[in-house]
């Protein structure tokens, strides 16, 4: 009598495992973005948004401008993307705008996205918006995550330039980018010694999987 | 060693290896649940989920390449087919509704080898066609934009799962009861109420036993008893004698049924192929893509099929091992099948509700 509970267990096992194995955060992306960002600065010193601009992959242009109505075949100006660029936002609400701030440590919320609009060039859609702070930060580092945690969109940095300061930058702060999972031990030594000598070292730190940009203002 | 202790052992393995899948699955939800996209990547390296996660992607991000490729110059799509159809082996192998509903379907049906692979290629076939005629209608014909696509495909989805839902429902209702019934006519059985009849034993057990029903239920009729034990005698050979027989469910009402299955699991389009057709049109070469397509089809329906044998091989080897340990190996067997339907039920549900969105398609975003 024993072997048939086992044979149950083992079932409701299996069935548990299938059921596990199918979560939606397994699923493959359907859409890359290229992000490159440009932290915004008021005029005395603080961090008051960001703003992102972010090129899709040619397959999901093509099926995101598919139908739009269109004045020359294989352009589209910015009036004749607008309302997909008004869908776009409102409908990156539900997901936060893939785009997660810590100023020192503590969540920094934003508000709802402004000076919205999609470019296309090269058969590819730029989304351009910027994420306003709820409230301006003057942080010693601030520390911007892209991602979406269902991995449906796979965000990369732009190869040049991702993250650059604006106009109102004061002059020490810098801007940097990493990628979390290469913090080994050794690494994180080696980090803490450039940033002591160099601060403003990025490229060394950067590779494919780079989602973080961080702004450090001393 | 006994034939029960071998069994028993035969299950522990069993039971070993469900452990095991468990927790690596688990390991892995956990893994990927709280994270964004850069420690989902091959980086982390964590197993064979996220090798084929890895590959699927790396496969699916390379076939916009090979479809430029393919316009510049003819002969280019012959490796926009290959790709096509590694993208679909790998695709299938990664999470998604259809693997879990064929193989819980083939369980709990008790369905063939021979069934499963017609039912993976079949359904693989419709998926493909399915993309194939939404884009050929929708943005061809009628000109409709991604949104319009979204908002069809959202529309056939609940059809589909509305359809996994009642197969699911109705296979609940019929195993549960055989399930049940089984269950019943063993406890009958150990209860001793039919002890002769099941042990085939003298009169001595017989005796034994019609006595200690007597003394249990006073008011209960010699002809009563007699009937109980008839019942047990079959729990202990089938266990399901007013349930319906493997063969009758494998009969011509049987294909009936897994046509529902196969309408069922490929009726909702793969989001990707939809993506691949739609940019293989802009490019000017729509057939190409619909090649492409039907390709990707094929490499998913031979993982499909892969899985389904493997569905079909472990209910042959818990059959085995139920039929070893008598009257209650058929409780068994009837539980996997129940579990297998409420299985099937529970994926219906949740997809229906959105808990186990298994694809999105990019409509507003």
């Amino acid at each position: 009598m024993r072997g048939v509970q086992w044979i149950i267990m083992a079932v409701v096992g299996t069935v548990l495992a299938s059921m596990l194995a199918s979560t939606p955060a397994a699923a493959h992306p359907h859409v890359w973005v290229t992000i490159r960002s440009q932290i915004l600065f008021s005029p005395d010193g603080a961090i008051v948004g960001v703003r992102h601009a972010w090129t899709f992959d040619d397959m999901f242009s093509a099926f995101a401008t598919q139908g739009l109505p269109q004045q020359t075949k294989g352009r589209f100006t910015r009036e004749e993307l607008a309302s997909l660029a008004e869908v776009n936002v409102t409908s990156l609400k539900e997901y936060a705008y893939f785009t997660f701030a810590k100023a020192d440590g503590k969540t920094a919320p934003f508000l709802d996205p402004k000076d919205y609009w999609l470019d296309y060039r090269d058969a590819m859609l730029t989304l351009n918006f910027t994420l306003p702070l709820k409230q301006p930060v003057k942080a010693k580092e601030l520390v911007l995550e892209v991602y979406d945690e269902t991995y449906f969109v796979a965000f990369e940095m732009a190869p040049k330039e991702p993250v650059t300061l604006g106009a109102d930058a004061p002059p020490a702060c810098r801007s940097m980018v990493r990628a979390p999972q290469e913090l080994t031990a050794e690494l994180s030594r080696r980090l803490s010694e450039i940033d002591a000598a160099t601060p403003n070292v990025d490229d060394k730190l950067d590779d494919s999987f780079a989602n973080r940009m961080i702004v450090t203002c001393p | 060693m006994t034939v029960r202790s071998i069994a028993a052992r035969r299950s522990r393995i069993v039971l070993l290896i469900g452990i095991a899948v468990l927790a690596a699955a688990a390991i892995d939800a956990a893994h990927g649940q709280p994270f964004g996209m850069a420690r989902s990547s091959a980086a982390d390296g964590g197993g064979f989920a996220r090798w084929l996660l890895t590959k699927q992607a790396e496969f699916y991000r390379s076939l916009s390449g090979a479809i430029r490729a393919a316009k510049a110059d003819g002969s280019a799509a012959w490796g926009l087919m290959g790709l096509s159809f590694l993208y679909g082996v790998f695709h299938a192998a990664g999470p998604g509704h259809g693997k879990a509903v064929i193989s819980s379907y083939l369980v709990a049906n008790d369905e063939t080898w021979w069934r499963g692979v017609v039912l993976s290629f079949a359904s693989a076939l419709l998926q493909a066609l399915a993309a194939i005629l939404i884009v050929a209608i929708a943005a061809i014909l009628i000109g409709a934009t991604a949104a319009t696509m979204g908002s069809v495909v959202r529309w056939i989805e609940i059809v589909s799962y509305g359809l996994i839902t009642l197969i699911g429902l109705r296979l609940v209702w019929v195993k549960g009861g055989a399930f049940f019934r089984a269950l019943r006519w063993t406890i009958a059985a150990r209860d001793g109420a039919c002890a002769g009849t099941v042990h085939g034993a003298g009169d001595d057990h017989a005796h034994q036993g019609h006595a200690h029903h007597h003394h249990r239920h006073h008011h209960a009729s010699h002809h009563h008893a007699g009937g109980a034990c008839d019942h047990a005698d079959h729990a202990s050979a089938w266990g399901h004698a007013h349930g319906p027989e493997p063969a009758e469910l494998a009969g011509r009402g049987g294909w009936r049924r897994g046509l529902a299955a196969i309408v069922a699991v490929g009726l909702r389009p793969c989001s990707g192929a939809i993506i691949v057709l739609v940019f293989a049109l802009a490019q000017g070469i729509f057939l190409i893509g619909v090649g492409a397509t039907l390709v990707m089809g094929l490499g998913t329906a031979l993982t499909v099929t892969l899985i389904a044998t493997l569905a079909v091989a472990a209910r042959g080897l818990a059959g085995r091992l139920a039929a070893a340990q008598s009257g209650a190996g058929m409780v068994a067997l009837r539980g996997l099948e129940t579990a297998a339907a409420l299985a099937l039920l529970l994926f219906g549900v949740l997809l229906l509700f959105g808990y186990l969105a298994s694809e999105r398609l990019p409509g507003g975003f």
